[in-house]
C-alpha cells in the first residue's frame, strides 16, 4: 500500500494523505494559473469598467472609482452594436445547426459501416482549423467580391439586384460567421450522434412511427446534448467575434459588432473604462442567456 | 410538418451522401483557394489570378516582416503549448483519477474559459497587465495563450484518461514498481496519444489566434496579426505559402496517426 500514490485512492489513512498530496501537486499549478490569468483579469475588467477619468484630463488616464456612468455610456452609444452582435450570433447559430445536423448525422450514423470513411470525414470537417482563420475569411472575400463568378451569377439569377455588392452586407458577415464556426457545431453533434443506438430507430419504425416521428421523438432528443454544446460553442465565440464584421474582411462600417467597439476603445481611443464596460456587458448577457438556455433544456449536468 | 417529413425522408434515402459531399466541399473551398493562390504570380495584391509560379514557395522570406512574424508565432505557440500541455495533463489526471471535494467546482471553473469570448479574455488580460504596469509584449502573449489553451488540453486529455484501465497500474504496483516508475512506464505511455493530440490542438489554437494576441502583444508581430494588418492593402502570396504548409503538415500528422491507429486496431482484432 505504500505505492498507492497513483491510481485509485486507498482507504488506509497513509494512502489517503499520500494521494491527497499527489492531487494537490497535480491540481495546484493549473488552478493557480487559472486564478491568476482568468479570474483576476475578469475582476480587473470589472474594476476598470468602474474607473473615472483622472483629474489631469489626459487621454488614457483614469483613477479607480465607482463610475457606473461608463455602462450608461456604452449602452446608449453602442446599443446597435450590442443588438447586431447577438442578432448575428442568433441567426448564424441556427443556420450553422441546420447545415451541420444532416452532415453530422451522415458521418455519425450512416457512415458507421465504413470506419475509415468516417474518420476521413471527421478530418475534413476539422481541416479548416489547420489553416489560418483570417486567410480563410479573406478567401471568401475574394470569392464573393464584385465581378467574381459567384456574384456575377447571383446578379444574373436575380439573387442580388444589379449594382448590389454582397461583401459589406449583414448577410456577408453572417455567411462568414456560419462558415467559420460550422466545425464547432458539427463536431459535438457528430460525437452525440455517433453514440446513437440505431436499434431505437428500428424499434420506432417497427411500431409504425413515420420517419419524421422517429426523428422528432428519438433521434432529436437523443442528440440533444450535442445540440446544446454545439450551439453554445458557436453562439458564444460568434457574439464576441469582430473579424468577419471588419470592413477589411466581410463587413463594412455598418456591420460593426461589440468586439469592434472594444478594440477601438481599448487600443485606439484608450478609453479603457468604456472598453471594459462593453466587455462586461457582453460577458453578462452571454452568462444570462447561457444559464437560461441550459436550465431550459434541462442538461445542467452537461457542464 | 408534412413537407418537413417528406424532406427528411428524401434526405435520408439518397441525397444525404450528396449533401454531405457538398457540405465538405463548402468547408474546403477557402482552403483550396488559399493553396492555389500560393502559386499565383502576383505583384502586391494577391487577389486576381495572373500565372502559375513557384517563386512564392522558394522565396518565402521575400517579405522579411512576414518571416519574422511567423518566427514569433512559432516561438509563442511552441512555448505556450508546452506549458499548457503540462499543466492541463496534470489537471486532467487529477480530475478523472481522484475523488476530492470541489471536484465539480474545478470542472466548472475549467469549462468557463471556453465559454468566455476571446475579446473578453483578451481585454481582461490586457487590463490586468495595464493595471499592473506591465506593457504588452512577448511574455504577456505567451501567458494569454497558455490560458486559453489550458481548458482545451484538459478536455482532450480527460477523455483519454477515462479510457485507461486502472488495473494496468495496479499490476505495475503489484510487481513492486514505485510510483514514478508506474507513472513513466505505464500511465504516461498510455496517455501519450491523448497528450499529443491535446498538444497539436493547443498549437493550432495558439498559432491561429488573433483577437487575444492583438490585445496583449503590443509591438510583437505574429502571423495572424500580419495578415490582419495586410488585409487592408493586400496580403502577399507568401502568407498563403506559410498557411498552406502549416495546413499540409497538420493534415499529414492527423492522417498518419489515423492510419497507424487503424492498423493497430486491425492487428489487435487478429490477436483476439
Amino acid at each position: 500500500m505504500a505505492f498507492a500514490a497513483f491510481g485509485s485512492s486507498t482507504p488506509t489513512t497513509k494512502g489517503q494523505t499520500k494521494s491527497g498530496r499527489v492531487v494537490l501537486a497535480l491540481l495546484l499549478p493549473g488552478l493557480i494559473y487559472l486564478v491568476l490569468f482568468f479570474v483576476i483579469p475578469l475582476v480587473s475588467l470589472v474594476l476598470t469598467s468602474l474607473e473615472a477619468p483622472a483629474a489631469s484630463g489626459r487621454i488614457g488616464e483614469y483613477v479607480p472609482g465607482f463610475d457606473f456612468g461608463n455602462y450608461a455610456y456604452v449602452v446608449t452609444k453602442y446599443w446597435p452594436q450590442i443588438a447586431r452582435s447577438f442578432g448575428f450570433a442568433f441567426i448564424a447559430t441556427i443556420i450553422a445547426l441546420l447545415i451541420s445536423y444532416p452532415l453530422a448525422y451522415f458521418i455519425g450514423v450512416k457512415a458507421r459501416p465504413w470506419p475509415m470513411l468516417q474518420r476521413m470525414l471527421v478530418t475534413l470537417v476539422i481541416a479548416p482549423f489547420f489553416i489560418s482563420f483570417l486567410l480563410r475569411t479573406i478567401a471568401w472575400k475574394q470569392l464573393l467580391a464584385d465581378h467574381s463568378p459567384i456574384i456575377e451569377w447571383a446578379h444574373q439569377v436575380g439573387f442580388l439586384s444589379p449594382s448590389q455588392s454582397f461583401i459589406g452586407s449583414n448577410a456577408a458577415v453572417v455567411f462568414g460567421l456560419v462558415y467559420n464556426f460550422i466545425p464547432f457545431m458539427t463536431l459535438p453533434l457528430y460525437t452525440s450522434l455517433e453514440r446513437l443506438d440505431t436499434r431505437y430507430l428500428e424499434a420506432g419504425s417497427d411500431l409504425y412511427a413515420s420517419p419524421s416521428k422517429v426523428f422528432r421523438k428519438i433521434t432529436l432528443p437523443l442528440s440533444m446534448p450535442g445540440i446544446i454544446s454545439g450551439t453554445l460553442l458557436t453562439f458564444i465565440p460568434i457574439a464576441g467575434d469582430y473579424v468577419n464584421a471588419s470592413r477589411d474582411f466581410l463587413g463594412s462600417s455598418n456591420t460593426s459588432m461589440i468586439g469592434t467597439m472594444v478594440d477601438a476603445d481599448f487600443l485606439q481611443n484608450r478609453n479603457y473604462p468604456a472598453a471594459s464596460a462593453m466587455s462586461v456587458v457582453l460577458m453578462g448577457i452571454i452568462l444570462i442567456l447561457v444559464t437560461w438556455y441550459v436550465r431550459k433544456s434541462g442538461t445542467e449536468d452537461l457542464l | 410538418m408534412k413537407a418537413l417529413s417528406h424532406l427528411w425522408s428524401g434526405i435520408k434515402r439518397g441525397s444525404l451522401p450528396v449533401y454531405s459531399l457538398i457540405a465538405v466541399v463548402f468547408l474546403l473551398t477557402p482552403i483550396f483557394y488559399t493553396i492555389i493562390f500560393s502559386f499565383n504570380k502576383s505583384l502586391r495584391r494577391n487577389t486576381v489570378w495572373n500565372s502559375f509560379t513557384l517563386d512564392n514557395w522558394t522565396n518565402i522570406c521575400a517579405r522579411q516582416d512576414l518571416c519574422s512574424a511567423v518566427g514569433n508565432s512559432l516561438m509563442i505557440s511552441l512555448i505556450s503549448t508546452l506549458i499548457a500541455t503540462a499543466l492541463g495533463t496534470a489537471l486532467a489526471i487529477a480530475l478523472v483519477r481522484y475523488r476530492f471535494k470541489l471536484r465539480s467546482t474545478v470542472n466548472f471553473a475549467l469549462f468557463l474559459p471556453m465559454a468566455t469570448p476571446e475579446i473578453v479574455m483578451g481585454a481582461g488580460l490586457a487590463s490586468l497587465f495595464f493595471n499592473a504596469g506591465v506593457g504588452p509584449g512577448f511574455v504577456p502573449t505567451v501567458i494569454a495563450h497558455v490560458m486559453f489553451c489550458l481548458s482545451f488540453v484538459v478536455v482532450t486529455v480527460k477523455a483519454r484518461v477515462q479510457t485507461l484501465d486502472p488495473a494496468l497500474e495496479e499490476a505495475g504496483r503489484d510487481l513492486y514498481a514505485n510510483p514514478s516508475q508506474v507513472f513513466w512506464k505505464i500511465t504516461f505511455p498510455l496517455l501519450l496519444p491523448g497528450v499529443l493530440s491535446a498538444a497539436l490542438l493547443s498549437f493550432a489554437l495558439s498559432f491561429d489566434d488573433f483577437i487575444i494576441t492583438y490585445f496583449n502583444s503590443g509591438s510583437v508581430n505574429t502571423f495572424p496579426k500580419f495578415i490582419y494588418v495586410a488585409a487592408k492593402g493586400g496580403v502577399p502570396a507568401q502568407a498563403n505559402v506559410i498557411a498552406s504548409s502549416v495546413f499540409l503538415l497538420a493534415i499529414l500528422i492527423v492522417l498518419a496517426t489515423q492510419i497507424s491507429s487503424h492498423f493497430k486496431r486491425k492487428r489487435l482484432q487478429h490477436i483476439k
